[in-house]
């Protein structure tokens, strides 16, 4: 029996191009009405252009009961538009959806927490928005405390919480909600390993009880170690559907395409905010002895620019280099300085004999103060690097994500003389 | 275990809303107890501020509007009882149509992320000034009590102008906060209106001094006049000014207002998430 059925769901949003607008105050509106009625020259004149934009187009599927689901894509694939859908939380333009069972959607840790409260009063808060009744969080109050292990800091604020306990604790209300089907985004992404081990080890407790799970996530390993089905979504569309190390197979290989530069040439089109846009993000290969393409030995530079619209703010650049699966393999930062308006270069050189052959993807972030990341261009870069060794004779697949040349030395220290 | 059943499709308003409204009152309570108790955290005096506000209120409008522009009192009561009854009830007006109007966006961030009858926010943003006004009305009593003033048999109507103020905060309030969603004027608009309202509604003069004017036929089509000047004839007796025709029109206009401003937030709250 399906207990979701999916049919034909498309989201539309109307986005208004206004340079250097955020909220639309009344004015504006008042403002822009009066031109289109009175002025000759309508939208090039004011700046705001309209633009149609498909979230979701055209989405069919069905869900069994017990079924553990992944839905995996890049970022704007309608990933997150379609687990708001099946909450509730926004309407389908057209489409209809139709689900069996009650639904605990997860789509952020914590949702609702207040600050000021402690973390007693957070959990009924919590909870209760989740859809759990007073009495279902009176009886799972004791084990959720255990879980999270806020035990001692339950009469404080949580916003004396380190950022640990918070998560821990928003989860672990989470993981007690005892619906029939759970929606959740992300919500691994966060948390020390320990407790992402802890709460997938809860997600597959949850799973075997026969509850149905969609879950969405960039970490492939994760959804493979818990979905036995996955959807793989493309620019709003459903492409391809299945058993999961199929559809992640086929996700891989279109993934993993080679791109070592990505150049927009004005602001208006680049990526970015209103405090920065990025102009261009380069892989430079330092190809050693005429080869052609990356393997283990290839030192690499990889070089970022972007344009800075504060007048002065004091900036540093951030990298994060990930596997495919999403794990962050490393994370550097350059040093933070004042610069003013205007373009700003980085660069940052990874050395030859560093990174494991396989498939990567670069990330950059503009940090302002050291504190507030004003914006991150996620995979940036895509590149495989390919398997190169000398020496041996053994051609297995060579483990880990790092491949360095550590000094490792070998002496004999007692010698058998031979009989 | 009953299973049901969700269809979710464009347009279609939720067959069982009211239902589900009621099924989340557990969520109005607790979402009214975070209001309540996150109020006067990290202040020193707490609570006390509830009392201090009408309080320091009154004395203020005593002195302005007796001692220096020496408005004339109801013959009969005493002055500062008559601003403090007028203070008491539209305080509580005021708090609760601005914390309404505010409530679908100081949410913002359950609007994005779980699904809940959205009329909860309006309705829990309600408790707080509820709390503060039964604060007010105790220290009106005590107040009224040092004058040696005792309420009589009116004090009876008490409740049903209490239920009209918070009824007319209701309305308007909801109306303004489906718009607040899409234009945030509303929030430089509200303190605005509060500040009129408090000079065109009876609280530091009696509607008496009006009663006379070629204008009073309009100055009573303002719904809060016959709520303000009941309330006061509950608490004060028939000394207070009342006039039976400002209430009827305060209870149709009420009327009319909230079947429409729910009819409005019904319609759109299904687009606040794409608006917030």
């Amino acid at each position: 029996m399906s207990v979701i059925t999916v049919e034909n769901i498309s989201k539309q949003y109307i986005i208004d191009h206004q340079r250097g607008k955020g909220v639309n105050t009344l004015r504006d509106v008042v403002a822009e009405n009066f031109r289109q009625w009175f002025g000759r020259g309508k939208q090039v004149e004011s700046g705001l252009t309209r633009e149609e934009f498909w979230a979701l187009r055209d989405v069919s599927f069905a869900i069994e009961q017990g079924d553990r689901v992944g839905i995996v894509g890049h970022n704007g694939a309608g990933k997150s538009t379609l687990l708001k859908i099946l909450s509730k939380i926004i309407e389908p333009t057209t489409g209809s959806v139709r689900i069996r069972g009650r639904v605990a959607s997860l789509l952020e840790v914590g949702t609702g927490f207040h600050p000021e409260l402690t973390g007693r009063e957070n959990i009924y808060l919590n909870g209760s928005l989740l859809g759990m009744t007073r009495s279902e969080i009176r009886k799972h109050f004791d084990e959720i405390v255990a879980f999270a292990g806020v035990e001692k800091f339950l009469d404080t604020p949580v916003k004396r919480y380190s950022s640990g306990m918070y998560v821990r604790l928003g989860f672990a209300i989470a993981a007690h909600l005892d619906p029939e089907i759970m929606i959740v985004d992300e919500v691994l992404a966060v948390g020390d390993a320990e407790f992402q081990k802890k709460s997938l080890g809860k997600m597959r407790d949850v799973s075997t009880s026969g509850r149905t799970i969609l879950f969405v996530s960039h970490n492939l390993t994760a959804v493979q170690a818990l979905c036995n089905k996955t959807l793989f979504f493309e620019k709003g569309r459903l492409v391809e559907q299945g058993e999961t190390n199929q559809v992640i197979q086929s996700y891989l290989s279109k993934v993993s395409k080679t791109r070592l530069v990505r150049q927009w040439d004005t602001p208006e089109e680049a990526p970015g905010n209103d405090l920065v846009r990025i102009r261009r993000v380069e892989l430079i290969p330092e190809y050693p002895d005429n080869t052609t393409h990356i393997d283990v030995r290839t030192p690499m530079r990889v070089r970022f620019e972007f344009w800075n619209m504060m007048e002065r703010a004091n900036l540093n650049l951030s990298l994060h280099l990930n596997s495919l699966t999403g794990e962050c393999i490393f994370n550097v930062g350059t040093q933070s300085l004042p610069y003013g308006k205007g373009l700003i270069a980085g660069e940052c050189l990874i050395p030859g004999y560093f990174l494991n052959d396989g498939s990567y993807t670069i990330s950059v972030m503009v940090v302002k103060d050291t504190v507030t990341p004003l914006f991150q261009l996620e995979e940036g870069i895509t590149f495989d690097v390919e398997d190169y060794r000398e020496g041996v004779a053994w051609y297995g697949k060579w483990p880990g994500y790092v491949r360095p040349q550590f000094r490792f030395e070998m002496e004999a220290l007692e010698e058998v003389p031979a009989k | 275990m009953k299973t049901h059943e969700v269809v979710i499709q464009p347009g279609r308003a939720e067959r069982h809303y009211w239902r589900d409204l009621w099924r989340n009152r557990e969520l109005l309570f607790i979402l009214s107890m975070r209001d309540i108790s996150v109020r006067y955290k990290q202040t020193a005096l707490g609570t006390a501020w509830s009392v201090i506000r009408p309080l320091t209120t009154m004395l203020i409008m005593v002195l302005v509007f007796s001692v220096i522009a020496k408005l004339p009192a109801e013959p009969g009561i005493p002055y500062p009882l008559m601003v403090l009854a007028g203070i008491t009830v539209w305080t509580f007006f005021a708090n609760a149509f601005t914390q309404v109007s505010n409530s679908v966006t100081l949410n913002a961030n359950l609007v994005t992320k779980v699904y809940f009858p959205r009329l909860i926010m309006p309705l829990s943003a309600v408790a707080v000034s509820f709390l503060d006004f039964l604060v007010s009305l105790g220290l009106f009593i005590l107040i009224a009590a040092w004058y040696r003033f005792v309420p009589d048999w009116h004090i009876l109507f008490l409740p049903v102008f209490m239920l009209l103020a918070l009824l007319a905060a209701f309305a308007f309030g909801l109306f303004f906060a489906v718009i607040n969603v899409r234009f945030r004027d509303i929030g430089q608009l509200i303190p605005f209106l509060v500040q009129v309202g408090f000079y065109v509604c009876p609280i530091a003069y009696s509607s008496r001094i009006v009663s006379d004017k070629w204008f009073y036929k309009f100055y009573i089509l303002n719904p809060l006049v016959g709520i303000i000047d009941g309330f006061r004839w509950a608490l004060l007796g028939e000394k207070a000014f009342f006039n039976p025709q400002s209430i009827l029109v305060s209870v149709l206009m009420v009327a009319v207002c909230l079947a429409a401003s729910v009819y409005f937030f019904r319609k759109r709250e299904n687009t606040f998430v794409d608006d917030i």
